[in-house]
């Protein structure tokens, strides 16, 4: 168990297009998400040659970083970000098991999530308050 | 299965092809590896057709994709058909990038998967395995035939390939075409609305690659057959020949 991080919270991978918008907001989720120990949340943007894409390499890379036994929510952008993960989670076994693809607003539901693992809810929590963002109305 | 008596010491497809003939790992190694020459070949026409409607990356996205694939199966040929579709969609999630790659990908994966272990097996049965990959296909992106995406060619050819690989080529080249006049209901050209109309889908026309491919692959295992048994005639008299200008030189 790495320092800071609750025990046996939910990791959380985030996918985009672009490593730094990934980056980006993987930050500012942990900026939002307050004090106190953060439950664990790894970028996987962009390819592994510094483009714009989907890489399952990154993707897997990061999920199992985050993986704390309790599963990982994994939030994504668009297309081939959500194409990925969901071949990954039919076809292979490349990402841990307990690994969900949580259909969230990015920026909101990243938030949400961090906020939710990292005060110690369990996976199906974390995806509902992620998925509870789209319902967040802007005006 | 119950042909292959005869036919494995050359490991060849027979060349009549009624969907019984059973065939190896190899067919299909030969058949991704013209494939990716074939994308090779095709990469820029493909990006042409996804710049009009898409985000311009099809072809080098695919090109990348396939040129792992045939390194891969040369490197580590599989043992098995379904060995080698497993690898080769594997290989596809892992190095295009783009929204083709998990398509693709699943495609072949979840043919290999049906296809299983067994290490010979007949048109019919791939045509079998890859109608599961394209009905894996349609789930994982949420697409119908009639969307404009890779199924307006897919679903076709598999039919087709029921039939005969020719068949299959036929189908799936047409409905490429018929892509056309539809108006895009999935992925990025949908965001376009009206203004996809009038355009090829880059998928679909990549999608007719694989049966083009398949096809050049049976007609050319066919002539193989026929070289290998016009070869080995001639190699025997060759050979007699031989013998006879070795004698001659002797004397």
């Amino acid at each position: 168990m790495s320092g800071g991080t609750p025990a046996g919270s939910v990791g959380i991978v985030l996918v985009s297009h672009s490593a730094a918008v990934a980056t980006a907001v993987a930050e500012l989720a942990r900026g939002l998400a307050g004090g106190g120990d953060l439950a664990p949340v790894a970028p996987a943007g962009g390819t592994p040659d510094g483009g714009l894409g989907t890489s399952s390499e990154l993707i897997c890379e990061a999920a199992k970083a985050v993986d704390r036994g309790a599963g990982v929510a994994v939030l994504v952008d668009l297309g081939s970000a959500v194409l990925t993960v969901k071949a990954l989670l039919a076809e292979g076994d490349e990402l841990p098991g307990g690994t969900r693809l949580v259909d969230a607003p990015f920026v909101e539901g990243a938030v949400a999530a961090l906020v939710t693992a990292s005060a110690g809810g369990d996976l199906d929590a974390v995806a509902a308050a992620a998925s509870e963002a789209y319902a967040y109305r802007k005006e | 299965m119950e042909q292959v008596g005869e036919k494995e010491e050359t490991g060849e497809a027979d060349r009549v092809d009624d969907g019984t003939e059973t065939f190896g790992a190899d067919f299909l190694v030969r058949w991704l590896t013209h494939l990716a020459e074939a994308v090779d070949r095709e990469a820029d026409r493909l990006t042409e057709l996804d710049s009009a409607i898409g985000d311009a990356d099809h072809g080098v996205n695919l090109k990348r994709g396939f040129a792992a694939v045939s390194d891969i199966l040369a490197k580590e040929p599989p043992a098995t058909p379904g060995a080698v579709l497993t690898t080769a969609g594997r290989q596809l999630i892992s190095t295009v990038g783009g929204a083709s790659g998990p398509l693709y990908g699943t495609l072949l994966r979840r043919a290999g998967k049906t296809l299983g272990d067994g290490e010979r097996v007949t048109r019919a049965e791939l045509a079998e395995a890859l109608g599961a990959g394209v009905a894996a296909v349609s789930q994982l992106g949420g697409a119908q035939v009639g969307d404009k995406t890779m199924l307006d060619a897919l679903v076709p050819a598999v039919e087709g390939l029921r039939e005969s690989y020719g068949a299959a080529r036929t189908a799936a080249e047409a409905g490429a075409l018929a892509t056309v006049p539809l108006r895009a209901r999935k992925g990025r050209a949908s965001y376009l609305g009206e203004r996809s109309v009038g355009h090829q889908d880059p998928g679909a026309t990549s999608s007719a690659l694989l049966f083009a491919a398949l096809d050049e692959t049976a007609g050319a295992e066919a002539s193989r057959s026929e070289e290998a048994s016009r070869s080995a005639e001639s190699s025997r008299t060759e050979a007699a020949g031989a013998e006879t200008s070795r004698a001659e030189g002797a004397s």
